[in-house]
């Protein structure tokens, strides 16, 4: 292994202040230069909180969480988006904005104080826009969006940081298969071409089974398993997790679950 | 090309201000006139600084709540400083420095109060309780005003009430030495804050992983925007919809950069109140209005026609 150690979790543990028990529970994770990982499992699992104690947004109860060698919560605001690109599960867009301007906020974490917008940060804007395919839109205003378009507007402000890591909270939620596939492969692509260590939160199985070197499957915010796709997604680990009887049907050497309806399918 | 209007708005409103008045002054005596140089020229400048503050607080408080209602008297500033000054009216405290300090005192305290309130977890300074503190911080700061005024004699009840509804006739030299000296440095706050600004309008985690530090910036914008306000109390009583209606104009405008916006709603924000106190000097002359009569009567219907074209779009 001589690519680079991006992310480092060993056996991170958090509890929400007040909560009887741990969101997360010794959790470990190793992301690389040009890994994409894929986690895993229920709402409620503890996927999203993984996110926050990976980039120190909450306290460690246990474990060690490090990004490029230096401990998560160690990192400011500022330092940390120059290295890590998140697209959130959810964001406001308060006041109209076109899309050339909202990527260019992926820049401010390069700008000084009072300094203006340099070329190269509209460099960086153009080449994340034309990364995410999402050039021929850089004058539109966000709302005339389709869904698609802007996950891909969001990825491309992720990208206009310039990060090592690039983190996806269920970047498909409600898009159609075209767009869930364009995503899938802009992920991919960034991990392979550009280096960069993906990490990806999603419900899709199937499609991180398909896409992610490894997955990582969360219930109840433990670690099921963590490994490839065909080791992790077995019939019995999906059934254990989800609730739901399932049956694995392998698809160019990916598992692929296929969930049963309850009476008609068992015959 | 935007600026160069908005800067000959400005120009022309610091024109009018000084040239109009009940009193004649000829084009040629402008220069040595004792009512230009003592009267006119501190009131329109304060006019100018107040009215910039208040524009640049609520721009700024708009994009610190998330709610483009926000101005910077939702906040229970206007709540706090009224009751500071009917206060030192009832009790007769006299003297031209009085009522601003004990206007100013009020606003401090009510900003303590609503900050104090909003703090969640001891830390965080959570928006949305931040409004409903400053609603109800207000509120009851308005029904302790109303009952002083309700008890006091009536000579008394119509200084608080011209005072509530703003006014600068009791600008001068001081004032604006003072204002100048206190204005620039949460003036510089918000500058600096202005892209976290930009960030936060993204929401809270959003803007945190594009690098703002939430926490501090919410705190240094919300003080730096009470203490204009209270500057503005102080000097010229409850000055409504400057906060309000410049921020949305100017957003309009330029845009949400706030690199661009807060400066522009400094500048917008004077020339509407430069404006708003000539015509409350000069329209029902030699008497004149509350300038935030002015302001609320220009204002409001300003307002609904910006309301709208949005929502028509």
């Amino acid at each position: 292994m001589d690519r680079a150690l991006i992310l480092d979790l060993r056996g991170v543990s958090y509890r929400y202040p007040g909560a009887a028990a741990d969101a997360l529970h010794d959790v470990s994770l190793a992301l690389r230069a040009g890994d994409f990982h894929a986690v895993l499992g229920p709402n409620g699992s503890g996927k999203t909180t993984l996110v926050r104690v990976a980039l120190g947004v909450v306290p460690l109860r246990e474990g060690v969480a490090e990004l490029l060698g230096r401990p998560a919560g160690r990192w400011s605001p500022r330092e940390l988006a120059r290295v890590a690109g998140v697209v959130a599960q959810r964001e406001d867009n308060l006041f109209p904005q076109r899309v050339r301007d909202t990527v260019l906020l992926g820049r401010y974490p390069h700008l000084s104080l009072w300094g203006a917008v340099r070329p190269e940060d509209r460099a960086a804007v153009t080449r994340a826009l034309e990364r995410c395919d999402v050039a021929t839109l850089a004058d539109r205003w966000i709302w005339t969006l389709s869904g698609g378009e802007y996950q891909r507007v969001r990825v491309a402000r992720a990208l206009a940081q310039e990060p090592r890591l690039l983190v996806l909270d269920e970047p498909t939620a409600s898009l159609d298969i075209r767009h869930e596939m364009e995503l899938f492969e802009l992920a991919r692509g960034l991990a392979d071409a550009e280096g960069l260590a993906v990490l990806l939160i999603t419900h899709h199985l199937n499609l991180a089974a398909r896409f992610a070197d490894r997955v990582l499957l969360l219930s109840e915010g433990r670690a099921v398993a963590e490994g490839p796709p065909a080791e992790v997604l077995t019939r019995e680990a999906a059934e254990r997790v989800f609730e739901w009887p399932v049956t694995i049907e392998p698809f160019q050497d990916r598992p692929q679950i296929i969930p049963l309806r309850k009476r008609k399918d068992h015959a | 090309m935007r600026w160069l209007g908005l800067g000959a708005a400005a120009a022309v409103a610091l024109a009018l201000a000084i040239v109009l008045g009940p009193t004649h002054v000829a084009w040629s005596a402008l220069g040595s006139s004792e009512i230009v140089r003592s009267l006119r020229l501190p009131r329109a400048i304060l006019a100018f600084l107040v009215g910039g503050a208040l524009g640049m607080a609520g721009a700024a408080l708009q994009a610190l709540v998330r709610n483009p209602l926000a101005d910077p008297f939702l906040l229970g500033l206007s709540g706090g400083a009224g009751l500071g000054a009917v206060l030192a009216i009832a009790l007769h405290l006299g003297g031209p420095w009085i009522l601003p300090l004990a206007a100013f005192v009020g606003a401090l305290a009510a900003m303590a109060l609503v900050y104090r309130v909003g703090l969640v977890g001891g830390a965080e300074l959570d928006p949305r309780v931040l409004i409903l503190a400053g609603v109800a911080v207000g509120a009851f700061a308005g029904a302790v005003t109303t009952a002083i005024v309700s008890l006091a004699s009536a000579a008394d009840l119509r200084n608080a009430l011209l005072w509530l509804w703003g006014g600068l006739s009791g600008a001068s030299w001081d004032a604006v030495l003072v204002v100048c000296v206190y204005v620039p440095l949460p003036l510089g706050v918000l500058l600096a804050a202005a892209r976290s600004l930009d960030l936060l309008a993204l929401g809270e985690e959003p803007a945190r992983f594009l690098g703002a530090d939430v926490d501090r910036v919410r705190r240094r914008v919300y003080v730096a925007a009470s203490l204009l306000t209270a500057a503005a109390v102080a000097v010229s009583g409850v000055v409504g919809f400057v906060g309000l209606i410049v921020p949305h104009a100017m957003r309009a405008l330029w845009g949400h950069q706030h690199r661009a916006l807060l400066p522009a709603a400094f500048v917008g924000g004077g020339t509407l109140l430069t404006l708003a106190d000539t015509v409350a000097r000069v329209a029902v002359a030699p008497r004149e209005l509350p300038v935030g009569i002015v302001t609320a009567l220009v204002g409001v219907p300003v307002f609904a026609l910006l309301m709208r074209r949005w929502t028509a779009r």
